[in-house]
């Protein structure tokens, strides 16, 4: 699409959309985003051969013919990779396809064979569609199978090829499978595509196809940004940003490249279609391939391999085994707390989900725990150590809450011994308490400390009598030292304000 | 040159089965045959002298504790060079992989060590196997044991003339567009190409991969249908291999040809040299009478063989032989980066027929040229298949010439490319549709050289094919010096 027309502009309020305020929903232009996110499968072995899929190991280790691309090695589809991308296709609500391989040709010293495994116009996943947290349906193209590459170390001079004193390649990724999702153009802002992301990250822990690590390399973002006049419903040029190593890289970048265009524009230069570099350190992106550059993939069928045509059997038990989806899980747990949920409690059930923890929740509460306390404790004590909080027995964790809500241990106390409860995975918090020396406290032994505390510091009774809210942290810290924490401090707060009248 | 294997596979197998014929003497026979006679032939690029009479005197161990040694137990057996061998070198006739030894067999020598077979060498081969002539190796050319002013004719010509020279009963080739037919029927030898899918290619250098298919060369229709029982079956290391048991092929070898419908094919026939035309009509009017029904028959889709192969093997190719690249293993030219060192090794490792495959096969895959070039030539392949598909309705085999001529001279079209693949032009249709075909020498063109005869058969169907390979051999005329 062309730059607007100066009448256009004229006709205009001079609005551009801001990229320090971040606010790319009002403004003159819009950005228009699709991402293409490459994950690793967690299967046994490689997508082609047997050597473990493995992260970590001593470079080059895992490694066989077949993964080298030595001369006379042939490819062997692993099952296993094929399933689990079927489940990422029956979790995107896409078709499941018969589908073949094609070759991408292109040489790279970590392309073992100098082509890539891929398929190319026949995948085995097409149009599904993905929905955020806030109910937006992002479409989904397509989710097709290939093998991943070698890894390519560049030695000397800030690790870009170009200026590289030598090389190191290791294959032990050469080979690994991996599933491809390309979004639709469907997202209008940084925020929504952090949030598809993280969605999508969310399924694919989920579903057990992949772990979604980032920072591992297990989960790879690329967007394609362009900009438009808000309003118009043609596409910009594009230019597809490389390099995203975290959803941080990625809002930023998105920010820096759509405002990049929109000053060429303005300045009435048109944007180029091109791959672009996303440099972490500068904040920038920068030309990497331009269009006249561009690789000529040569796509043609992989001779090598026969189409994957899974029966309908082998479709629907893929579809009836799939787990509850995390927008499932968030809906679940909202209805769990009544239906209706503020922000704060959104986010404590979005973490939850993330975290896998809405298990623990649900089971607490139909053991008697209270949901909105359930989640709180989950999203926040429980959620530090996650991995042990899937371990935890809800049993323990919901009698834990029940003495809680109860008032018979303070919150302090009560996450003294969720952290008990945590590292054994369970346990009996009565006997806990006991042994720790938490015992409830009366309201009438609550009401002695608070009195005895007014009468030791008039001057900040007086204050706080007077309206002033400032000290009262002061005065509750006071009872919770004379009690040795045993106090409720929300009790104790309570029982200053009705002494206050 | 030589007077021929003195045994067959056969009779050497069952020599020394019984016990009767050490296998460490047949081995020292062929490497005593190999070391004088081979200097002038060059059919080997090497050979493994040490590890042959490893493996003959394990054969032997066996026999004498009474263990079953194999099949092919003790006979010795060639193998193109672009076999992968576990630690020997497997060098495909090219500069690029100097110095490499692959670390794994290819499933086919697995199958022939485990049969009992001696494994005696790597022969010579047209770069890549691109090429009729052996003459693109950079190790040089072979030449042809009936005649060495001529060509062996290729891509698997140091087997055939290993075969032919009488070095080794037995030997493996590859034929993608007629590589192991044609070098056959030049020097004299059987030489058959399989259904695609029924042996497996896992360790055989890809050249195309759609097409290329390993298969034997022996002196006697028996040998190769011996060969071939060892060497085919399904591989899972191979998705391209098929599941189904293979028939045997020897038991009913000698069932005759009576009521079998045999086609005279006319574009395996019309278009070939007087002399090697003559030949071919003379082996149809022998199988008319051993009791064949045989008419002529015309499939002029096959016409279309020669230029869709043209595109379709180079293709591929261009995209199998990119991982030489000299990152990994094989042939490295220093440069001051990657790109760089890239294009000084690929130029200076491969041949001037491979690039030029390299660079048609590029183009025909290249974005806006994919439809016109590759796409086309896949249309053309259908149609071949479909051919081929309207003549099996009629005939149980075709038949016709491999090839348009008898052995042309060293030489003569090394600098007329396209003259040289006119030497594949009855062969490449086999390959396109995944057919088998074998031929089978029969007599002399009036130059004195070999005439091949090519059967042609359905898909899987070796048995009758081999059928009327024996009984053509058995009516045949004398086919050169033996």
């Amino acid at each position: 699409m062309s730059r607007p027309t100066g009448s256009d502009r004229a006709a205009r309020p001079r609005v551009t959309s801001d990229p320090v305020t971040g606010d790319w929903e009002t403004g003159h232009w819009e950005m228009v985003v699709g991402l293409e996110i490459h994950c690793e499968l967690k299967t046994a072995t490689k997508l082609f051969c047997g050597c473990p899929n493995t992260f970590g190991a001593e470079p080059n280790t895992n490694v066989c013919p077949v993964c080298l691309g030595l001369p006379g090695s042939l490819p062997v589809l692993n099952r296993q990779a094929v399933e689990l991308a079927m489940r990422i296709g029956a979790a995107l609500h896409c078709d499941i396809r018969p589908s073949i391989f094609h070759r991408k040709n292109y040489f790279y010293p970590d392309q073992a064979k100098d082509y890539q495994i891929s398929q190319y116009d026949e995948p085995i996943n097409v149009r599904g569609w993905l929905e955020l947290p806030d109910g937006t349906r992002i479409g989904v193209t397509r989710a097709h199978l290939e093998e991943d590459t070698g890894k390519t170390t560049h030695v000397g001079e800030g690790g870009r090829i170009h200026a590289a004193e030598h090389s190191l390649v290791d294959y032990n990724r050469s080979g690994i499978p991996l599933v491809e999702i390309v979004s639709e153009p469907d997202m209008r802002s940084p925020a929504q595509a952090r949030a598809y992301a993280t969605e999508l990250r969310a399924i694919l822990v989920a579903t057990g196809a992949s772990d979604g690590r980032m920072e591992e390399g297990s989960m790879r973002i690329d967007a394609n940004v362009s900009v438009r006049p808000r309003g118009s419903t043609g596409l910009g040029v594009r230019c597809e940003v490389k390099n995203l190593n975290s959803l941080r890289s990625l809002g930023r970048a998105l920010e820096y490249e759509a405002a990049r265009q929109i000053a060429l524009l303005e300045s009435g230069e048109p944007v180029v279609q091109e791959t672009r570099h996303w440099d972490e350190e500068t904040g920038r992106t920068s030309t990497m391939r331009s269009k006249e550059e561009a690789y000529d993939y040569r796509y043609f069928p992989e001779p090598d391999l026969v189409p994957v045509v899974p029966d309908q059997e082998w479709i629907d038990r893929v579809r009836e085994s799939l787990p509850p989806l995390p927008s499932e899980r968030r809906k679940a747990l909202v209805s769990l707390l009544g239906g209706e949920v503020g922000d704060a409690q959104l986010d404590q059930v979005r973490a939850v989900v993330d975290l896998q923890l809405d298990g623990l929740v649900t089971a607490a509460v139909e053991r008697g725990a209270a949901a909105p306390l359930a989640l709180a404790r989950a999203a926040n004590e429980v959620a530090t150590d996650a991995e042990r909080g899937a371990r935890l027995d809800p049993a323990s964790f919901a009698a834990l809450l029940v003495m809680e809500e109860g008032g018979r241990l303070s919150a302090t106390q009560s996450k003294n011994v969720l952290l008990d409860l945590l590292a054994a995975g369970g346990g009996d918090p009565e006997q806990i308490a006991k042994e720790k020396g938490f015992e409830a406290m009366s309201a009438d032994a609550v009401g002695e400390a608070v009195a005895e505390v007014v009468a030791a510091h008039p001057a900040e009774w007086e204050k706080f009598a007077a309206g002033d809210d400032k000290v009262a942290q002061f005065l509750v810290g006071q009872v919770m030292r004379r009690t040795k924490g045993k106090a409720d401090g929300k009790v104790v707060s309570a029982e200053l304000r009705r002494l206050r009248g | 040159m030589s007077a021929g294997p003195s045994r067959t596979a056969r009779q050497i197998a069952e020599g020394v089965r019984s016990g009767q014929l050490p296998a460490r003497a047949v081995v020292d026979e062929a490497l005593a045959a190999i070391a004088a006679g081979d200097g002038q032939v060059r059919s080997f690029v090497s050979v493994q002298a040490d590890v042959a009479r490893e493996q003959a005197e394990a054969v032997d161990r066996a026999v004498s504790t009474g263990a079953d040694p194999g099949p092919l137990a003790g006979v010795p057996v060639a193998l193109k060079d672009n076999l992968c061998t576990r630690g020997i070198p497997t060098t495909c006739g090219s500069r690029i992989l100097e110095g490499w030894r692959p670390p794994y067999d290819a499933t086919v020598v697995t199958r022939l060590r485990e049969a009992g077979a001696v494994l005696v060498g790597k022969t010579n081969m047209d770069e890549f196997a691109m090429g009729s002539s052996t003459e693109s190796s950079c190790f040089g050319p072979t030449r042809n044991p009936r005649d060495a002013t001529k060509v062996p004719g290729g891509s698997s010509g140091g087997s055939a003339a290993a075969v032919a020279a009488g070095f080794v009963p037995l030997a493996l080739g590859s034929d993608t567009g007629g590589s192991i037919r044609q070098p056959a029927a030049l020097c004299g030898v059987v030489g058959m190409k399989p259904t695609y899918g029924l042996v497996s290619r896992y360790g055989l250098v890809a050249f195309a991969s759609s097409l290329d298919q390993i298969g034997p060369f022996s002196s006697t229709v028996e040998d190769a249908a011996l060969l071939f029982g060892v060497i085919a079956g399904h591989d899972p290391a191979d998705s391209t291999s098929l599941p189904q048991p293979v028939d045997d092929v020897v038991a009913g070898l000698r069932a005759g040809v009576a009521g079998l419908r045999v086609g005279l094919c006319r574009e395996l026939v019309d278009d070939v040299a007087p002399d090697v035309a003559a030949r071919v009509h003379q082996a149809a009017a022998i199988l008319g009478a051993g009791g064949a029904v045989v008419e002529e028959v015309s499939v002029p889709e096959l016409r279309l063989g020669l230029s869709a192969y043209y595109l379709i093997a180079p293709a591929e190719a261009s995209s199998n032989l990119a991982r030489y690249d000299g990152v990994r293993y094989g042939l490295r030219v220093d440069a001051p980066d990657v790109a760089a060192m890239n294009t000084a090794t690929r130029t200076a490792g491969f041949g001037d027929e491979v690039k030029r495959r390299i660079m048609l096969g590029t183009y025909a895959l290249s974005a806006g040229y994919y439809d016109a070039y590759y796409g086309q030539a896949q249309r053309a392949r259908t149609l071949v298949v479909r051919g081929f598909a309207r003549a099996y309705e009629r005939f149980d085999v075709l038949v016709g010439s491999t090839t348009p001529t008898t052995a042309f001279a060293l030489g003569e079209k090394v600098d007329d490319p396209l003259a040289m693949y006119m030497s594949d032009v009855c062969t490449i249709p086999s390959n396109l549709a995944g057919h088998p075909a074998i031929s089978v020498p029969f007599g002399t063109g009036t130059d004195g050289l070999p005439v091949g005869v090519q059967v042609l058969a359905p898909a899987l169907g070796e048995a009758v094919l081999f059928r009327v390979a024996a009984a053509l051999e058995a009516a045949a005329p004398a086919s050169g010096a033996r």
